[in-house]
């Protein structure tokens, strides 16, 4: 399954990129591959924006706004003016 | 190698304790409780309140080579970790994630880099275990950075399968995942298992909502009418309950075969569809009632659907936002306008 195109937000910089695959281990969606001892991004779309080929990576070649693609938590953000809302205690029990 | 001596005692750690601090025992079956507990949180029934004491515990007598997993708090994940080791040894390093499981923890940060250095050192693993690998579930990278918990500790960080049914055949291939368990899935089962808490998480406001169409069916010109309470009220009431049922377990069990990619378009289409069955029933028979009935059948179906969002596997905050802002003011407007057309057309 896909969600939408075009919107993720994941950057990585082949200039620092030391291949070292961290990124291939931890993507749960099979976004990296490493060629030629360098990362590439090969399915950007499946991105869902998790975080942690951006935390994991050593060298601090990947960026990208990590968070929770969750409606609830968007719209409880929205109403609270809280940004940093994602699953647990505070969101979802309040509803 | 000899066995490891307790820094702060002296002590010889024995097999299941650490400087004389016993190591909880815990077995791999499920009990009657266990399993009545994981259906009441698949429920939404004191789910936030469902944790184990955090710290280090035993699984099969394991040996200080044996390996360590690293795991939550909440219950259920923790007691998916250990039935998934049954008839293997080793030892489990739960953290305190506030009762949040693996996954939503880490995006939290309380299953994290901190937590984890921090659980190390009090557990004193250093000394209860000879080799230097942390197992950390993959699901916890978006917390937990490897090479800092390494510097930090000088336990290197190896990451496990995604899920914990594929431990045994990771640690019996030397903890080497294949592709496959690198995987995240959301089969039909596992999108039917958290269908529940969706469900449980806002049924007091479609019951509300209904309540509040069904009161509003008696008010005509002249006044106040029971009789149509009893008729044009429950029908719409039943419409309404239909439609966040329809989006909160039928769009999510259809998922992968709905047309879109937006959740609140696989919603509002699902509800529509549901809406002319009803015509075709004649649950709804004049125009305005068809109308009527497929505007409030979409809208819930599609507020459903979006709301399916933070329980799927696969979607990013950035299209969650972009979809949310359109999505809810035309969902708003079709809830409204369904409401309208129902208690002014008849």
């Amino acid at each position: 399954m896909r969600y939408l195109s075009n919107i993720v937000t994941l950057e990585l910089d082949d200039s620092r990129c030391i291949g070292c695959g961290r990124c291939v281990e931890v993507c749960p969606h099979a976004v990296f591959i490493v060629a030629e001892g360098t990362a590439r991004i090969v399915e950007r779309d499946a991105c869902m924006e998790c975080g942690a080929c951006a935390r994991n990576c050593p060298v601090d070649a990947i960026s990208v706004r990590a968070g929770v693609g969750c409606a609830t938590a968007v719209i409880y953000g929205m109403l609270t003016g809280k940004e940093t809302c994602t699953c647990g205690e505070s969101c979802c029990e309040s509803m | 190698m000899p066995a490891p001596e307790c820094s702060s005692c002296g002590a010889v750690a024995p097999r299941t304790a650490n400087c004389g601090m016993p190591v909880v025992s815990v077995n791999s079956t499920w009990s009657w409780r266990d399993w009545l507990g994981a259906a009441r949180v698949r429920l939404n029934l004191g789910r936030m309140c469902y944790a184990v004491t955090p710290g280090l515990y035993a699984i099969g007598r394991p040996a200080p080579d044996a390996p360590v997993l690293v795991t939550a708090n909440y219950k259920l994940t923790f007691d998916h970790v250990r039935r998934a080791m049954h008839g293997m040894a080793g030892w489990l390093l739960v953290l305190d994630t506030k009762g949040i499981n693996v996954w939503c923890a880490a995006g939290k940060g309380t299953f994290g880099t901190d937590e984890l250095i921090r659980a190390v050192a009090a557990t004193g693993l250093a000394h209860v275990v000879t080799h230097r690998t942390l197992i950390v579930p993959q699901l916890g990278a978006p917390g937990v950075a490897a090479h800092l918990v390494q510097q930090q500790t000088g336990f290197r960080v190896v990451y496990g399968p995604v899920r914990a049914t594929d431990l045994p055949a990771f640690l019996a291939a030397g903890m080497q995942a294949t592709p496959a368990m690198r995987r995240v899935t959301f089969d039909l089962r596992d999108r039917l298992l958290v269908v529940p808490v969706e469900l449980a998480m806002w049924i007091k406001y479609a019951v509300l909502l209904a309540l509040l169409l069904a009161l509003l069916s008696g008010v005509h010109g002249m006044g106040y009418d029971l009789a149509w309470v009893c008729s044009r009220g429950l029908r719409a009431a039943g419409l309404v309950l239909l439609g966040f049922v329809v989006g909160g377990a039928v769009t999510p069990a259809l998922l992968p075969w709905l047309p879109g990619r937006a959740f609140a378009v696989k919603g509002a289409l699902t509800g529509i569809v549901v809406a002319l069955l009803c015509w075709a029933l004649g649950l709804v028979q004049t125009g305005s009632e068809v109308l009527a009935a497929t505007l409030l059948l979409g809208a819930m179906a599609s507020f459903m659907g979006l709301q399916f969002t933070g329980a799927s596997t696969f979607t990013s905050l950035s299209g969650v936002r972009k979809e949310t802002r359109i999505a809810l003011p035309l969902q708003s407007a079709a809830l409204l306008a369904g409401i309208i057309i129902w208690l002014v057309a008849r």
